[in-house]
């Protein structure tokens, strides 16, 4: 269990392998509940505990498990974590369980989190299977919030409206108004938006990983001219 | 041998795409001196702002895509898109709202996804159905037909001018246009009677003219052979078979009548100039038909159950939608061929 496992695990789940932007698991809360910061943070945070509490107990349990009954049990697994989630939302942050709504249960049916269940969970040992869960989790999750703010930003010209709902009432005055007489641009806020938006990050991602491939291969130096040609004309016996 | 892959609009005639473009736009002058003479000088503002602006778009995306710039540029098929917007969008648009538009329009729904032939949605309709979505109260704020009463005339160039660049006063001069009063008062006969901009010569006052204009339009568009008859037909029928329908089977205080729904709003414009693009309708001439037919049952359904007073805009859009697959089952024989090649059937 070495630190550079750990460090392996957190690149993979915060961007090389990050399960929106990459694997592109879990669209339905994703595109729906990403019209605010405040939501967006709500919702991966939940995603978040579940991922990383189910990835615990599936590694915990994963020798006493058999090949046939692997999944029934994770997704039972999963569900009790969702149902705690779901009752401590609903007894702490009251309105913000309302707007949700049906999105907190749905976190059962979100494939990232029985993915890694399946994949990661079920053949590591018990820290490295959190770790993942949390690191994966927070890759969602970062995902999600800058989905919110850029969706808040373009659609109503403000960010972080509403964060009393997630963080108490010393979070009222966080709003930031950064476009004064903004007429609201809807189609931000509408599922359109979403979808254009989530597109606009992936080619983001994408140009990002261009450039630093293209970056590491000019540290590596060009191959020295006729270094390695092969001869490919003549005949070929 | 090098075969040269071309995108539709395929040519049949002598001439190039750039002169067909250019016929098109000759043939919207009839119904933009209509809008022009009955809403005053907004849509020629709006046109003015629309044509730079889409060139200047056109122009960076071509550019960026590493195309030859004057060569698309001259095709003129980016001020076709212009105009038709800047005819579809309210005199009283805001110049933000004209420029968003038409820059959304041949971006987004023209080169991002792939350029003149390659796009599979009408680009002036996505921008246009981009900002009624998003400003739905800017893209409804229409003016009273002039000559509506005797005190309604056209605004003067500088109201016009302030409208497009200060957005003031719009509220104070807006009117409804026949299709929201019909929405606004469906099954209160009084009311109807009693809305002066129902009763035009044909239809709705003002908005019947416009319409007139674009179907001379069009007429001009049959004529030099630029469309072909079967996308207008089939829609015009469609709206034609089910308002008359319900008008006069039905209920004539909730469903308006034939020519209410024939000269109002967009269907005119939408039937000749918006349903024909050669590059996202239909392209056999069987598919045409339905196309166009869909089109108009589209129209008639959303404008007399759905939110929005018009949809041509939202049937078109639709029907883009479904062309490729009008297109796979209405396959014509080939020449030669006992049956049309479709898909994986062996051809004969």
């Amino acid at each position: 269990m070495a630190a550079e496992e750990f460090k392996k695990i957190a690149v993979d789940g915060l961007w090389k392998n990050n399960p929106a932007l990459v694997q592109v698991l879990g669209l339905c809360p994703l595109l729906a509940v990403s019209g605010t910061v405040v939501n967006a943070l709500a919702l991966g945070l939940a995603t978040t505990g579940v991922l990383a509490l189910s990835n615990l107990a599936v590694s915990l349990i994963r020798n006493a498990t058999t090949e046939a009954i692997r999944l029934p049990t994770f997704v039972m697994i999963i569900a009790a974590f969702t149902t705690c989630i779901e009752f401590l939302m609903n007894a702490f942050t009251y309105e913000l369980y309302l707007i949700l709504g049906i999105f907190i249960p749905l976190i059962v049916t979100n494939c990232t989190v029985l993915g890694r269940a399946d994949a990661f969970a079920s053949k590591h040992p018990a820290p490295t299977a959190l770790w993942d869960g949390l690191m994966m989790g927070l890759g969602f999750t970062l995902v999600l919030v800058a989905l919110g703010a850029l969706r808040e930003l373009i659609g109503t010209g403000a960010l972080f409206a509403n964060m009393q709902l997630l963080f108490g009432e010393m979070a009222r005055g966080w709003k930031l108004e950064l476009i004064p007489d903004y007429r609201g641009f809807l189609i931000a806020i509408l599922p359109p938006g979403a979808f254009m938006l989530l597109g606009v990050l992936l080619a983001l991602k994408n140009i990002i990983d261009a450039r630093m491939e293209a970056a590491a291969k000019a540290r590596k130096g060009a191959p020295t001219a006729g270094s390695k040609r092969v001869r490919t004309t003549g005949n070929i016996s | 041998m090098a075969l040269l892959t071309v995108t539709s609009p395929h040519i049949h005639q002598p001439g190039n795409t750039g002169g067909f473009m250019r016929q098109v736009i000759y043939a919207t002058l009839p119904g933009l001196f209509m809008l022009t003479f009955f809403f005053g000088y907004g849509t020629l503002i709006n046109l003015l702002l629309a044509i730079p602006v889409a060139l200047g778009a056109e122009a960076l995306m071509l550019k960026l895509r590493h195309k030859p710039v004057s060569f698309y540029l001259n095709d003129y098929s980016a001020v076709v898109t212009a105009v038709l917007l800047a005819l579809a969008i309210p005199p009283t648009a805001p110049w933000w709202l004209t420029s968003l538009g038409t820059g959304f329009a041949v971006i987004v729904a023209k080169h991002l996804y792939g350029g003149l032939g390659m796009n599979p949605f009408n680009p002036a309709m996505v921008g246009y159905v981009l900002l009624l979505v998003s400003f739905p109260k800017e893209m409804t704020t229409w003016l009273p037909a002039a000559g509506l009463d005797n005190s309604t005339s056209i605004p003067d160039l500088t109201t016009s001018l302030r409208l497009t660049f200060t957005g003031a006063e719009a509220d104070a001069l807006s009117g409804a246009t026949p299709l929201d009063t019909f929405k606004t008062y469906a099954g209160q006969p009084e009311a109807l009677d009693a809305s002066a901009i129902l009763h035009g010569t044909f239809a709705g006052y003002g908005w019947e003219w416009v319409n007139i204009g674009f179907l001379l339009g069009g007429l001009y568009l049959l004529w030099r052979r630029i469309i072909t008859w079967h996308i207008p037909a089939g829609m015009l029928l469609a709206l034609f078979l089910l308002a008359g329908y319900f008008n006069t089977a039905v209920d004539a205080d909730t469903y308006p009548g034939v020519m209410h729904h024939l000269l109002s709003g967009g269907t005119m414009l939408g039937a000749f100039f918006i349903a024909t693009d050669p590059v996202s309708a239909a392209t056999s001439n069987r598919g045409k038909i339905i196309f166009g037919f869909l089109i108009g049952v589209l129209t008639y359904v959303i404008r007399t159950w759905g939110g929005y007073p018009d949809a041509v805009a939202f049937s078109v859009l639709l029907m883009n939608l479904a062309a490729p697959t009008l297109d796979y089952y209405t396959q014509p024989r080939t020449y030669g061929h006992r049956k049309p090649n479709k898909g994986l059937a062996k051809p004969d």
